[in-house]
C-alpha cells in the first residue's frame, strides 16, 4: 500500500505541479502558505478536484490519469475536512455510520460498528448529540471517527487543527498524532501551521506556488531549510551562497562556518545565535557584519530584531539588551556570528 | 439605534403608513363587516363546504405535484455551470410574472379537447381534462409551481455544497447524496416553498376558471364561489372571503415561526 501521486492541476493564474509519495503507515504533512496549492494537492488526491495532468496511484491501482477517473464515492479514501463539514441533521453517530450505510452495512450492523469507534476515538457519550452542539475538539473526533469508518487505504486530512482554540489545540493534537500512528494507510494532511505538521508527520513536503520546494523529516527541515519561507517558518536566518572551504561568499559579504563545503550552498543560523553590538565588536566572533535596524518587534520574552547590510540577519535580542544599546529604526548597528552557530549544506 | 428611531424624515413616514393602511384597512373592513351572528349558517351550506373540500383537495394534490416535479428541477437550476441556466430561469419564472387568465387559455390549447397534447390524450387513452377537477390541479399546478421552485432553488444555492463533496467521499452516489444530504440540507426551503405554492393554489382564480370552469362540486374552487357569490349572496361572499383570509394568515404564520425566521 503506497500512494504515488504526481498531481497536476491548472487554473487561471495557479498551477500545481507536485510529485507526492506516502507509504504504509507514513503521515505525510504537506505544509505551505496560503494559497500554495496544498489543498488543491488533497483535493486532487480526494477525487474532488479532476487532475489536468499526471496520475494517482494507491496500491499501485490507478486512480486518476491518463483515460480513467474514479470518482471520489468509489476511491479507498476518507477526508476528515479543514471545518469538519458534518452533516448537521444528523448526530454524531449517524454522521460516523453514513459511510458504512454507503458502503452497504444494515442499519444496526452500521450504528454499532459506529458506536464503537466514536467510544475508541473517545466520544462515544456524544453519539446522539447533533453537530452544531459539538465543541471544536468534540467536532474534529467525530470527523476523524467519520473519516476513519469507511476503513480507508488514504486518510486525508486539510488543516485538521486549524478550527480549534489555542486551548484544545495541543489535547487533539497529541491525539490525533496518536490515532495516525496506529492508522495502517497513507496519511496525508495539509496544514499551514509548522507546529501541527512537525509534530503529526513523519515526513514534511513543502509546497510553495504550486510545487515542492523542499521534503524530508521534520527535523531535516527544522534545521536546513530551503526557502526564506521554510526558514522563517522554522525561526531560522537563511543565506544562500557559494562556499569555498569554511567560507561562504553570501550577496555583499562572507559566512564563516565551522565545518568545510564547496559549491553551491544554504547557510542557516538561529536569530538568538546573532549578537548585536553598537559598535565594532573584539574578540572571537568569525562573523561580523556592520548594518541598520529596520525593524523591532516583540517575540516571545524577546525582540525580534531586523537587520539590512551586506548581510541582512534577524536577531532576536532581550528586552534589556534592546534597552542598553537603544536599539531604533535606522540606527546603526554591528552584528556577530559565532562559525560553530552557523549550518551550511548543499543547495 | 436611537438615531434610527428618531431620526424618519416625515417624507418617508407619511408614505410609508399611508401604504400601511391600504393594505391593512380593506381586510379589516372584510373582519368589520362579516356577518358573525350567522356565519356558522352561512358557513354550513352544503355549497360551501363542497367548495372549500374541492380547494383544499385540489391545493394539496397541485402541491404535491408540484414538490415531485418542482425539486428536482429547482435541483437541475442550481447545479453549477448548468448550459442556458439563465434561460431556463427566465422560463420558470414566467408563470409568476403572467396573468393567470392567459396561463388558462395557454393550458386549454395546449391541453383541450382539440389542443396539441389534449387532442392526443383524447384520441388515444379518451382522457380530456378541460372542465374537471384534474383541470383545476393543473390549472393551480402551473401557477404555484414557480413559487416552490424558486424557493427551492434560493435554499440550494445558499446551502453549502461542499456537505455533498464530503458525502461523496464516504462512499454515497449522486442519487445518495442527494436523498440524504442535498435534501435534507434544503428542507426548509422546501418547505416554505410548498407552503407558499400551496396558498398561491389555493387562491387560484383565473387560470382555473378559464381552463376548468366552475362546475359547481367539480371544478368551482372557494375563489371562484367567492365572485359567483357576490351577485347572488353577497353575505356569503364575505363569509367565505373570511374563510380565505384567515387560511392565509395562517399560513403566513407557520411561514413565519417555522421556517422564515428560522437560521
Amino acid at each position: 500500500m503506497k500512494l504515488d501521486a504526481h498531481l497536476v492541476v491548472r487554473r487561471e493564474r495557479f498551477t500545481l505541479d507536485a510529485e507526492l509519495t506516502v507509504g504504509a503507515g507514513e503521515v505525510v504533512a504537506l505544509l505551505g502558505p496560503n494559497g500554495a496549492g496544498k489543498t488543491t494537492a488533497l483535493r486532487a488526491a480526494a477525487g474532488l478536484t479532476r487532475l489536468d495532468a499526471g496520475e494517482v496511484r494507491l496500491g499501485g491501482e490507478l486512480l486518476d490519469g491518463p483515460g480513467t477517473w474514479t470518482p471520489p464515492e468509489r476511491r479507498p479514501v476518507g477526508v476528515v475536512f479543514q471545518d469538519y463539514l458534518l452533516f448537521p441533521h444528523l448526530s454524531a453517530l449517524e454522521n460516523v455510520a453514513f459511510g458504512l450505510r454507503c458502503g452497504g452495512a444494515s442499519r444496526a450492523e452500521a450504528r454499532r460498528a459506529a458506536s464503537a469507534l466514536l467510544r475508541r476515538i473517545g466520544v462515544g457519550e456524544l453519539a446522539d448529540v447533533k453537530p452544531r452542539r459539538l465543541s471544536g475538539g468534540q467536532a474534529q473526533r467525530v470527523a476523524l471517527a467519520r473519516a476513519l469508518a469507511v476503513d480507508p487505504r488514504l486518510l486525508l486530512l486539510d488543516e485538521p487543527l486549524s478550527a480549534l482554540d489555542a486551548q484544545t489545540r495541543p489535547t487533539v493534537r497529541s491525539e490525533l498524532r496518536r490515532h495516525l500512528a496506529e492508522f495502517a494507510g497513507c496519511a496525508l494532511l495539509v496544514s499551514h501551521d509548522p507546529l501541527d505538521a512537525m509534530v503529526l508527520a513523519d515526513r514534511l513536503v513543502v509546497i510553495e506556488d504550486g510545487t515542492v520546494v523542499q521534503s524530508g523529516t521534520p527535523a531535516e527541515v527544522a534545521r536546513r531549510p530551503r526557502t526564506p519561507y521554510v526558514a522563517r517558518l522554522v525561526g531560522l536566518n537563511l543565506l544562500r551562497g557559494i562556499a569555498d572551504g569554511h567560507q561562504v561568499a553570501v550577496g555583499h559579504g562572507t559566512v564563516v562556518a565551522a565545518e568545510p563545503a564547496s559549491g553551491d550552498v544554504f547557510v542557516a543560523f538561529r536569530p538568538a545565535a546573532v549578537a548585536v553590538y553598537r559598535g565594532r565588536p573584539d574578540g572571537s566572533p568569525r562573523n561580523v557584519w556592520p548594518g541598520a535596524v529596520t525593524g523591532i518587534e516583540p517575540y516571545g520574552d524577546a525582540y525580534r530584531v531586523q537587520v539590512s547590510g551586506a548581510v541582512p540577519v534577524t536577531a532576536d535580542v532581550s528586552a534589556a539588551a534592546v534597552a542598553e544599546l537603544g536599539l531604533a529604526g535606522g540606527q546603526p548597528v554591528w552584528v556577530a556570528v559565532k562559525a560553530a552557530e552557523v549550518e551550511v549544506y548543499p543547495a | 439605534m436611537s438615531r434610527h428611531r428618531s431620526g424618519a424624515p416625515a417624507a418617508l413616514l407619511v408614505p410609508a403608513l399611508i401604504g400601511l393602511a391600504f393594505l391593512v384597512l380593506p381586510l379589516l373592513g372584510l373582519v368589520i363587516r362579516a356577518p358573525w351572528s350567522r356565519l356558522g349558517a352561512l358557513l354550513a351550506d352544503p355549497g360551501v363546504l363542497t367548495a372549500l373540500r374541492l380547494s383544499l383537495i385540489t391545493a394539496t394534490v397541485a402541491t404535491a405535484l408540484c414538490v415531485l416535479f418542482g425539486v428536482p428541477l429547482a435541483w437541475l437550476l442550481a447545479q453549477p455551470g448548468l448550459p442556458g441556466r439563465s434561460l431556463l430561469r427566465a422560463l420558470v419564472t414566467v408563470p409568476l410574472v403572467l396573468p393567470p387568465v392567459v396561463g388558462g387559455v395557454a393550458l386549454l390549447l395546449v391541453l383541450g379537447r382539440r389542443g396539441l397534447l389534449g387532442g392526443w390524450l383524447d384520441r388515444a387513452f379518451g382522457v380530456t381534462l378541460p372542465f374537471t377537477p384534474a383541470a383545476v390541479v393543473l390549472a393551480e399546478a402551473f401557477v404555484a409551481l414557480p413559487f416552490l421552485v424558486l424557493s427551492v432553488e434560493g435554499a440550494l444555492r445558499a446551502a453549502d455544497r461542499r456537505y455533498e463533496e464530503a458525502a461523496a467521499t464516504l462512499g454515497a452516489g449522486r442519487w445518495t447524496v442527494f436523498r440524504r444530504v442535498t435534501l435534507p440540507l434544503v428542507a426548509p426551503g422546501v418547505l416554505a416553498g410548498a407552503v407558499l405554492a400551496w396558498a398561491r393554489a389555493l387562491g387560484e382564480f383565473g387560470a382555473t376558471i378559464t381552463f376548468a370552469g366552475s362546475f359547481p362540486g367539480r371544478t368551482q374552487t372557494m375563489p371562484i364561489a367567492v365572485y359567483l357569490a357576490l351577485e347572488t349572496n353577497p353575505e356569503a361572499a364575505v363569509a367565505l372571503s373570511l374563510v380565505l383570509l384567515a387560511v392565509s394568515v395562517v399560513t403566513l404564520a407557520c411561514l413565519r415561526d417555522r421556517w422564515v425566521t428560522r437560521v
